[in-house]
Parts: structure tokens; C-alpha cells; sequence
């Protein structure tokens, strides 16, 4: 069952073209890896599909709510982990507080920083940050989780935990999108990789 | 009328300048200091020649010069600068209808008087039966000039009588304000008030005598040899007339002026008649701390005043300032224009003008009460500062963050108010209290428009004891009493949010 489906997207930057006939489909479950060195697009790409810049031509089709996990992960600073996580479901979903507090307490716990709940952004590892993220990301419930470069703060070994934890939310049925240009973790969690150069996008796998 | 009179003080003051740095050195020369804004008929610059000042009291001066053997040279001084500019010999003698009094008397060199006035309320005539004497006017506001003779009487007043004391900074606002109904009476000398009623009709001197004083030159302490030779020269132009003719001139003579020199020259004494008839002033003495006693009460209840108008002004500052950045930020094309003039034009022009245009400028159109005038003129003032501030801390909250609010899906509202707002506000709280500091000072401003706050109290205490000393060192007290405690109240503040 097609989840997203890009179509002919076309995105410009004061009238530059940055990105080009970007036509690609995900499924519900499936992990799509935008493969591409710095600079060819992918976080143009997700940005776009993710709705934070307006495209110039062609369509996305994707349900809302979209979760996003920003390559510097974009903590709120002023406020905890915990926090962090919850705000979105009480605020936007209308959500009884006390059930989110416990539900995003659960999604730390299961990124493995429940733990950390109480520390503020700042006293995160860059490790840290980026599951606490992942969990905020998951709290409004997204069928699709867009990831730009996913591994850029973390080593080797966290790098096979976090593959593990994207195979397992993938089976739970979401779709999600990875930009990244390192080659082995696509491999290692992706199930499809589409390379990207020049703002165009081609099928590699 | 006051615009002109500014800036043909200002061109005085500049040819003042220009001629003692090219005037030859020839001729010897008697400096006598005096204040050109004061007006006739003491001193004011010459309306067909503004390089020259003109008035009894250059006269004076004149007379004083030619007895010596030397021309006369004037020296502008701010009124409320002369005692302390004649005791640091800036001038041989100051002359500007200084009264005489006690403390002058203990702190300077002090002529015989060589003019007596009387102290005269004046009312407007619809209140003429009303207002009879001071006794009438409990609860009231009563205009004066500040650290004048006619100030201790109001002081005086204000504790029998349950009067208002309102001082000013010039002679003229007291009378236009008393007929707008922004006082209900003035009190001040004679020629003062005839002026002030020559000038605004509907306006009623009344009869009665409120106190009687006397005008004098002023020397340094050191300067009691030439002080001696002038009281010379002075009942010399008593005796043969010469006093007499330059007050015929500019009309201000009567016959209280005979009855003082007869007394003057009967007894050739320094001081052959006390200083005033006001009570308060001939018996308390010029003792610094028992001044400072009597002045303690009025400095905290000034000090209150400090505080409450720069609370309130910084609450103001504070709201506007936020809507500012806010519109400043989120706003339309036009609005963002107009509230960026509203930031250079507030921020490029003196407090001290827009809080005369609040105050005095709108008072045909609206007529504000003095403190609410004080409130929105700091107010409005700082709220231009605040928002460059609150604008900076919103923008440089991270683009990511707000990038990551959209996609959880928050509204531009909600964003502004859970994530970009307390992180600004955070940012902007050491500025902040920089800016109220500053604020708690630039409130001594607004003395200018009546209000009188601890700044104004203070030079009024330092004018009526004749030194800035105790004065200084008990205002300095009380404004870093004041400003202490908030930066510390600021440091908690953030040393609990770093650990928050």
C-alpha cells in the first residue's frame, strides 16, 4: 500500500532550481534510503515533503502528521527531554496531559534514554539528543518519520543500535525516510536506496 | 515664546564663548555670573542684540564693575549651578535675583541686599474670594519655582496647611499651568508674579504678604575683602540714587526699596537685616545635619515616587516593547514600517524633549496630570529600547527549533508562546535589567515636567543648604539601594534557570 507518493516535485530557491522531477513512492513499512553526497539535495528533498518549503511544481502525497528528525536534531532548549516529548500531543492532539507524559515516557524508555527524561537539550549527547528526538518525532503517532542524516553524531556501535530501532518501528508499519550518505548504514536498515545528485533523483537498488 | 527666549540664550552663550577666547586681556575685568534664561528683568539676552544681556541685575553688575575699576564680564550659570559655581571662584560675583538666607550666609560671601521682594500667591480670578491665602488652599496643588525662598514657604505650608508643593524649573510654566487648572495657586516673588499675570490674562495677584526676602550678590568664602568693597560701592548708588534709577528703569521700583536702604544704611554691618521673615529659614540655622534630618523624610517619600514611576514605566515599557518586536517580526509590510519609525524616531530624539511635548506640547489638546505624562514618556521611551531587545533574543532563537515546532504541527501562536518566547525572554533578561537600572535614572527627567522625584528632592535639599555633599552621598545611597537588589534578583533568576 503506497503511503507517500512525490510526484514531478520541483523545488526552487530565489528562483534557482534545487530540486528536479523528484518522482519516487514509499510503502507502509517500507525504509527508503535518499543516498547522496553533502550537497545533492536530500535534505532539500525531505524539507520539501515535510511541508517546512513550498514546492514549485508537482505533488506530495503524504498523511499528515509527518514525524521529522532534523540532522541537528532541534531540541527545544528551554525545556527537558521529557517535555520535549509530550508538548506536541497535549498542545496539537489535544491530548489528556497525564497520558502523554506516560506515553512519552514509554517512547524513552523503549529508545533506551528514559533514563535522561529529566535532563535539559543541552546536557544530552549528541546520542541522546537524537533518540530523544526520534522519540518526540514518534509522540504525534506519524505514519512517516523523515530522518536527515540520521548517523552524523553517532559512532559505530550506536549506529547499528539506531538501524536496529528503525527495522523495528518499520514493522510496526510506518514508513521511513532516511537522507543520509552513509552507505553502509543504508544497507544495513534500508530496504530501497534512491541516489540523488543534482537536486534529481535515480532508482540504485 | 520659550523657544525663542532658548535660543537666544544659546546664541549668547556661544558669543559668550566666542568673546573670551578673542577679547584681549588688557582691561582688567569683573567675571560676574548669572543665568540668562532666568528673564527679565534680571537677566536675558537682548531681543535686538543677542550677544548682549541685559537687566537690573547687569546693572548692577555695570555699577559694581566701574567701582572696582574694571568692565563687567557676564558668565552663564545654570540657576541651580550658582552657589556651587561662586564657591569654586568661577566668577567674582554672582548676580541673578539670588535670594538671600541663612545657608548662603554660612557657605559664601554674601553682599548687602540691594533689592526687597514679597512673596505673593497668585490665583485665577474665578477662584479670587476662594483663595485668599494659603490657609484656603488645603489639599490643593501649589505651583513654585524649586529651591527658592518661596519652595521653604510651601514647605512650611505644606505641613500647617496640608498644601501640595509643585515645583518647576522656570518661571513660566507655573502661571500657564495654574490657568489650564494643573495647579490651583503660585507662590512667588512680586515681580515674578506681575510678570506671570502681565503675561496670562484671567490670572489675580492677592494682597496678602506671604514672606519678605531680599536679592544679593554672591562671593566665594575667601572673597569677604572684595565683598566689602562692593557693600561699599552698593550703599554709595543707595545714597546718591544711582540704585533707585535702574530699578525705575525697569519698573520695578516701590517704597519698600527706601524703607530696606534706610535700614541697610543705618547699620554697616555685613548684615544689617536677616536674611527673609520666613521663620523656618531665619531660626533652623544652616546646620548640614540637622538639614539633612529635616530633609530625610521628604528624600524617601521622593525615593517612593522614584520607585512606583519606574515600575510602572517598565511594565509599560515591557508590554509595548513586546507588541513592538512582535509586530515588528510576525507583523504586515506597513505595520513593520510603521512601528520601525516609531523605534528610530523615539530612539533618535532626547527623553527630556518628547516628555515637554507629552506634557506642555499636547496640553491644548489633552491635558495630562503630570505623573501619567512621566509614566507614558519613560514608558513609551523604553519600550523602543525593549523591543530592539526582545527582536534581537526572538531572532536569535534557532530557525531549526521553530523548523521542528511546524512539523510537530504547533500553530505560529504556539510557537511564539511555548518555544520562541521563553527562550528569547531568557536571553533578554540581563539587557533588561540593565535597561530598568538605567530607567530608575533617567526617571530624575522627568522633574522637568512637576514631578518631583528623588533626583529633584535632592538638588532642592542641596540648593537650600548650599552644598551638594550630604545631599549626593544621601541620594547615591538611596538610588543604590534601589538598584542593588534588582541585579541581584536578576542574577538568581538565571542562575535558576540554567539549573532548571
Amino acid at each position: 500500500m503506497t503511503v507517500l507518493d512525490v510526484r514531478a516535485m520541483e523545488v526552487r530557491r530565489s528562483e534557482r532550481v534545487i530540486v528536479a522531477d523528484v518522482t519516487f513512492r514509499a510503502a507502509a513499512g517500507e525504509i527508503v534510503a535518499l543516498m547522496g553526497a553533502s550537497g545533492a539535495g536530500k535534505t532539500s528533498i525531505l524539507r520539501a515533503i515535510a511541508g517546512l518549503d513550498p514546492i514549485a511544481s508537482g505533488t506530495v502525497s503524504i498523511p499528515q502528521p509527518v514525524g521529522m528528525v532534523f540532522q541537528f536534531h532541534h531540541l527545544f532548549a528551554n525545556m527537558s527531554a521529557h517535555r520535549n516529548v509530550w508538548l506536541a500531543p497535549v498542545h496539537v492532539l489535544k491530548r489528556p496531559r497525564p497520558e502523554a507524559e506516560l506515553r512519552a515516557q514509554e517512547l524513552l524508555l523503549s529508545l533506551g534514554v528514559g533514563d535522561r527524561a529529566s535532563a535539559m537539550p543541552h546536557e544530552l549527547s549528541g546520542g541522546e539528543a537524537q533518540r530523544v528526538a526520534i522519540a518526540r518525532a514518534l509522540a504525534i503517532d506519524p505514519h512517516v518519520l523523515l530522518m536527515d542524516e540520521p548517523t552524523a553524531s553517532l559512532d559505530a556501535a550506536r549506529r547499528g543500535d539506531l538501524a536496529a530501532t528503525l527495522r523495528q518501528l518499520a514493522t510496526q508499519g510506518r514508513t521511513i525516510i532516511i537522507a543520509t550518505h552513509d552507505a553502509e548504514f543504508a544497507r544495513a536498515c534500508a530496504h530501497r536506496e534512491l541516489g540523488v545528485r543534482g537536486g534529481r533523483v535515480h532508482d540504485v537498488s | 515664546m520659550i523657544s525663542t527666549r532658548a535660543l537666544a540664550f544659546v546664541f549668547v552663550v556661544c558669543l559668550t564663548f566666542v568673546s573670551v577666547t578673542v577679547r584681549s586681556q588688557t582691561v582688567p575685568e569683573l567675571l560676574w555670573g548669572g543665568d540668562a534664561e532666568g528673564g527679565a528683568p534680571y537677566v536675558e539676552a537682548d531681543a535686538s542684540d543677542p550677544s548682549r544681556v541685559v537687566g537690573f541685575d547687569v546693572e548692577i553688575a555695570g555699577l559694581l564693575a566701574s567701582g572696582l575699576g574694571r568692565t563687567a564680564r557676564f558668565v552663564q550659570v545654570g540657576f541651580t549651578s550658582i552657589d556651587a559655581a561662586a564657591a569654586r571662584g568661577d566668577f567674582a560675583v554672582g548676580l541673578s535675583g539670588i535670594e538671600d538666607t541663612p545657608a548662603r550666609r554660612a557657605r559664601l560671601a554674601v553682599t548687602i541686599p540691594y533689592y526687597e521682594f514679597r512673596e505673593v500667591l497668585t490665583v485665577r480670578s474665578s477662584d479670587k474670594d476662594r483663595y485668599r491665602s494659603l490657609a484656603d488652599l488645603r489639599g490643593h496643588r501649589v505651583a513654585t519655582l524649586g529651591a527658592t525662598l518661596a519652595y521653604d514657604l510651601l514647605v512650611d505650608a505644606e505641613a500647617r496647611d496640608g498644601i501640595i508643593p509643585v515645583t518647576y524649573e522656570d518661571d513660566v510654566h507655573p502661571y500657564s499651568d495654574l490657568l489650564l487648572g494643573r495647579v490651583d495657586a503660585v507662590v512667588l516673588d512680586a515681580i515674578l508674579a506681575q510678570r506671570g499675570v502681565r503675561r496670562n490674562s484671567g490670572l489675580t495677584n492677592q494682597p496678602v504678604v506671604l514672606a519678605v526676602g531680599h536679592y544679593v550678590g554672591i562671593l566665594s568664602a575667601e572673597q569677604s575683602a572684595l565683598r566689602d568693597r562692593m557693600n561699599t560701592i552698593l550703599r554709595d548708588a543707595m545714597r546718591d540714587g544711582r540704585l533707585e534709577r535702574i530699578f525705575r528703569r525697569w519698573d520695578v521700583w516701590n517704597e519698600d526699596q527706601p524703607r530696606l536702604y534706610a535700614r541697610v544704611l543705618a547699620d554697616s554691618s555685613p548684615y544689617p537685616v536677616p536674611a527673609s521673615t520666613l521663620a523656618s529659614s531665619t531660626t533652623s540655622g544652616p546646620r548640614t545635619w540637622e538639614a539633612a534630618r529635616r530633609y530625610l523624610p521628604a528624600l524617601l517619600r521622593a525615593a517612593v515616587v522614584t520607585v512606583v514611576l519606574s515600575c510602572l514605566s517598565m511594565a509599560l515599557a515591557v508590554i509595548a516593547g513586546a507588541l513592538i518586536a512582535s509586530g515588528r517580526i510576525y507583523g504586515t509590510a506597513p505595520l513593520r514600517a510603521a512601528l520601525t519609525a516609531y523605534v528610530e524616531v523615539i530612539r533618535g530624539t532626547p527623553l527630556l524633549l518628547q516628555l515637554f511635548v507629552l506634557y506642555f506640547g499636547l496640553a491644548a489638546v489633552v491635558e495630562l496630570p503630570a505623573f501619567l505624562a512621566a509614566l507614558l514618556g519613560l514608558g513609551l521611551n523604553y519600550a523602543a529600547y525593549e523591543s530592539e531587545i526582545y527582536r534581537g533574543a526572538l531572532e536569535a532563537v534557532p530557525t531549526g527549533q521553530l523548523d521542528a515546532a511546524r512539523t510537530l504541527g504547533f500553530s505560529e501562536r504556539q510557537t511564539f508562546l511555548l518555544v520562541r518566547a521563553p527562550q528569547a525572554f531568557r536571553l533578554a533578561l540581563a539587557p533588561m535589567t540593565n535597561d530598568f537600572v538605567a530607567l530608575l535614572k533617567d526617571s530624575s527627567l522627568v522633574s522637568v515636567i512637576t514631578v518631583v522625584e528623588l533626583t529633584k528632592e535632592t538638588s532642592i535639599f542641596a540648593a537650600n543648604i548650599g552644598s551638594w555633599v550630604i545631599p549626593g552621598m544621601m541620594c547615591a545611597a538611596i538610588y543604590l539601594a534601589m538598584s542593588l537588589p534588582l541585579a541581584r534578583v536578576a542574577r538568581r533568576i538565571e542562575r535558576g534557570w540554567r539549573h532548571g
